[in-house]
């Protein structure tokens, strides 16, 4: 539907945005709101505490506010606490967030649609399978080609997602259990993680912001072995599990900080919109690989981990448990990665599927020489097909779409709308954490200030997805 | 159905023939304008599909939504496009309204929806229109129902959209009095992971639309975030500040017309212009 214009577009004119008649129109310029009208003002960095103690009580005070982060160890990265103490009792907990915010979302509209996943795959740094997988669902809606994605692909996206929720699983425990001063837990966990991160260097070449599954399929098939490797890690990883499960489980250490700690009821995880382990503590078997299957999980058996303890020592477990539940979907798809040897892993449609085979060259890495050589050599049309492709990207019929997945933190959704272009007009994330984070006050209040900590980690938050 | 260039619309609609959506016969056209509540036959449909708009869907309302166009061959800017055909101008449309069936259980929302709406606003009051794509079902309410929408979707028991999965904002610079859209994933764990999407829209020089907090109180951040992010006002939300960017930052950066920003940088003695300034092809 085109029609004739003469006119010659003009796109020089400035662009709007910003006003400089606004207070403040420095961006860069020092924040205005940090008056704190002649209150006393402490700031704790080393040196006696019974100093400060002694001089903080000589002010007679009942009330006092304390800025926690966001530089601090124990608040999973740039989390800032504000905590309105009476004694150890916090009376009011708000959590400010945004000091790592990146603007993804902003630059994923001047990326096309491909090279989004380069960036969404950095949001929560520990999750990256899940946001690529969540992202190319909905551009997969919006081109109309879910049910053309091959079997192969969709195992490995699987795969990788399990194996993705393990690590994060890992290091959600092990940070915790740093946080409260066990740093076997956090030494075991990591270790544990470094298997999981070999697997991914060998299958997708990084260890992190992998960028491997891609609108229509994934980049490239799993290497030569992977298959055995992979089984090794998972024998691997049971073994380790196991030795976080007897360190943990019936820790009287462990039970003492967390039971009954960061309580969250199913009306109060209903009302603020939580999912993930924290809502599978209060009871309610919700999860969409269950209730709204993608990726084939339908045809895996697996169960849906739940306690109802509502409290940070559940939510552990619930991990805990999970994590063998992964371990039970991975060896599944291996078993179908076997069967499926040698079949696509990216959709038939070549105006999509980018043509890179990749392959070990030379220089460790790049296209197949024989690819090279077909369209340097014999095919002028590939070669065009193959740059029109990579630079321009494909263009994706205007729409929008909202497609979620379970991440290891709750439910990850991805809102993509498409004018018709080659890059997205809009991607949205709903990052678990980000909502998840909202339940801080409704769970430390009224508890003690090593509680904070404890609930805090229990709700798993990862700044990088809270902030995009 | 946009406000904008009613009259185009109009003019459209009367040489358009459309299958499905008759329009009522004692009228020229149908809109929220010309719409009566006596008007026999839609209260007929209404008490027939339990407040579905099956027969009065028009022409206009079927008519893809114009939010923008493209222009030349490849949609490249800057004078770069040197290469084709620079006079092409294909308009960029959004999927229009759907007529009935929707199919899925998006017909029997409807019918709920429509059954406990016209208890108290109306369906054709609250609701738009209704777009089925890609298989999922988009309700657009106007603004000042918002909130009753809101509350019938989440109390309903046949509904039971218990969970609302924040609210992401689009801005669409070309649609003319409808630039902001703000839009709200609905989930019903209840009924098993049901979905359902509304939308919101409001004009660039009056971005206001009202808070769904106290029917979603997981939203508060939600709706900070596009508060921050697009300056759509949500009155009535408890706290309005911004979330993710500082408190006294000018603009906001998700819209169109805010750029993205960034410096050249140089490599291996080449300069790659800002992202934003590079030949782009949409």
């Amino acid at each position: 539907m085109t029609t004739h214009d003469d006119t010659i577009y003009d796109d020089s004119a400035p662009s709007p945005g910003l006003d400089e008649d606004l207070p403040g129109a420095d961006p860069y310029g020092a924040s205005v709101d940090d008056d704190t009208e002649g209150a006393a003002v402490f700031t704790v960095s080393g040196g006696d505490w019974n100093d400060l103690v002694d001089e903080a009580t000589a002010l007679h005070e009942e009330r006092i506010v304390v800025n926690m982060g966001p530089q601090h160890p124990s608040t999973h990265g740039v989390l800032r606490l504000i905590l309105e103490l009476d004694g150890e009792t916090v009376t009011e907990a708000r959590a400010g967030i945004g000091y790592l915010h990146t603007g993804i979302e902003k630059n994923m509209e001047f990326r096309t649609w491909t090279q989004g996943v380069t960036f969404c795959t950095r949001m929560d740094y520990l999750t990256p399978m899940f946001q690529e997988a969540a992202y190319c669902l909905s551009v997969e809606k919006l081109l109309g080609v879910t049910d053309r994605i091959p079997e192969r692909a969709s195992i490995i996206r699987v795969m990788m997602m399990e194996l993705t929720r393990v690590n994060s699983h890992l290091v959600a425990i092990g940070t915790g259990g740093m946080e409260m001063g066990a740093t076997t837990v956090m030494t075991i966990g990591f270790r544990e993680r470094e298997r999981i991160l070999r697997v991914f260097e060998a299958i997708t070449g990084l260890r992190m912001n992998n960028a491997y599954i891609r609108p229509g399929g994934v980049a490239q098939d799993v290497p030569h072995g992977a298959v055995d490797l992979v089984r090794g890690t998972v024998t691997e990883l049971r073994r380790g599990l196991g030795e976080l499960e007897k360190l943990l489980n019936e820790n009287p250490l462990l039970k003492g900080r967390t039971v009954g700690v960061g309580y969250l009821d199913l009306t109060g995880c209903t009302a603020l919109g939580i999912t993930g382990p924290v809502l599978r503590s209060t009871g309610l078997p919700h999860d969409l690989r269950k209730s709204d299957p993608y990726c084939g999980y339908e045809t895996y058996d697996f169960e849906v981990v739940t306690r109802t303890g509502c409290d940070a020592y559940d939510r552990l477990r619930i991990r805990i448990d999970e994590m063998y539940e992964s371990l039970k979907i991975v060896q599944q798809c291996l078993d179908r990665l076997q069967r499926t040897e040698g079949q696509p892993v990216m959709v038939e449609d070549k105006k999509i599927a980018w043509p890179a085979q990749l392959a070990i060259g030379g220089d460790g890495q790049g296209n197949s020489l024989e690819h090279i050589r077909e369209i340097m050599g014999t095919s002028m049309e590939a070669l065009i097909h193959h740059f029109k492709l990579v630079t321009e990207g494909f263009r994706v019929p205007p729409g929008q779409a909202y497609v979620a997945v379970e991440s290891a933190k709750g439910e990850l959704g991805c809102h993509t709308v498409s004018d018709g272009g080659t890059r997205p007009y809009r991607a949205h994330f709903r990052d678990p954490s980000f909502n998840n984070l909202q339940a801080v006050a409704a769970m430390c209040e009224g508890s003690q200030v090593a509680d904070v900590i404890v609930a805090v980690a229990s709700i798993d938050p990862v700044m990088g997805g809270v902030d995009r | 159905m946009s406000d904008d260039g009613t009259d185009d619309a109009t003019d459209d609609a009367t040489h358009l023939e459309s299958g499905e959506g008759a329009p009522v016969p004692d009228k020229e056209t149908d809109s929220p304008q010309t719409r009566t509540d006596d008007d026999p036959r839609a209260v007929d449909t209404a008490q027939h599909t339990g407040g579905g708009r099956v027969a009065e869907l028009s022409a206009e309302d079927l008519e893809p939504v114009k939010i923008g166009e493209r222009r030349g061959m490849f949609g490249a800017t800057r004078g770069q496009d040197t290469s084709g055909y620079g006079g092409l101008v294909t308009p960029t449309l959004l999927p229009g309204a759907t007529p009935r069936p929707y199919g899925s259980y998006y017909d029997e929302v409807a019918d709920r929806l429509g059954a406990a709406l016209d208890a108290s606003v109306g369906y054709e009051a609250a609701v738009e229109r209704v777009v089925v794509d890609r298989g999922e079902m988009t309700v657009f309410v106007a603004r000042e129902h918002l909130a009753t929408v809101a509350r019938v979707l989440r109390d309903d028991p046949a509904l039971r959209f218990e969970m609302c999965m924040g609210v992401s904002g689009t801005h669409y610079p070309g649609e003319e009095g409808r630039e902001l859209h703000a839009v709200y994933p609905l989930l019903s764990i209840t009924h098993g992971s049901r979905r359902v999407r509304l939308e919101v829209t409001c004009p660039d020089d009056d971005p206001h639309v009202p808070s769904v907090v106290d029917v979603w109180p997981g939203n508060d951040w939600h709706e900070r975030e596009t508060w921050d992010m697009f300056g759509i006002v949500f009155d009535g939300h408890p706290a309005l500040t911004r979330i993710l960017m500082p408190d006294d930052w000018p603009g906001h950066p998700q819209r169109k017309d805010y750029p993205l920003g960034g410096i050249p940088v140089e490599y291996k003695g080449g300069v790659v212009p800002p992202p934003d300034e590079r030949r782009a092809y949409s």
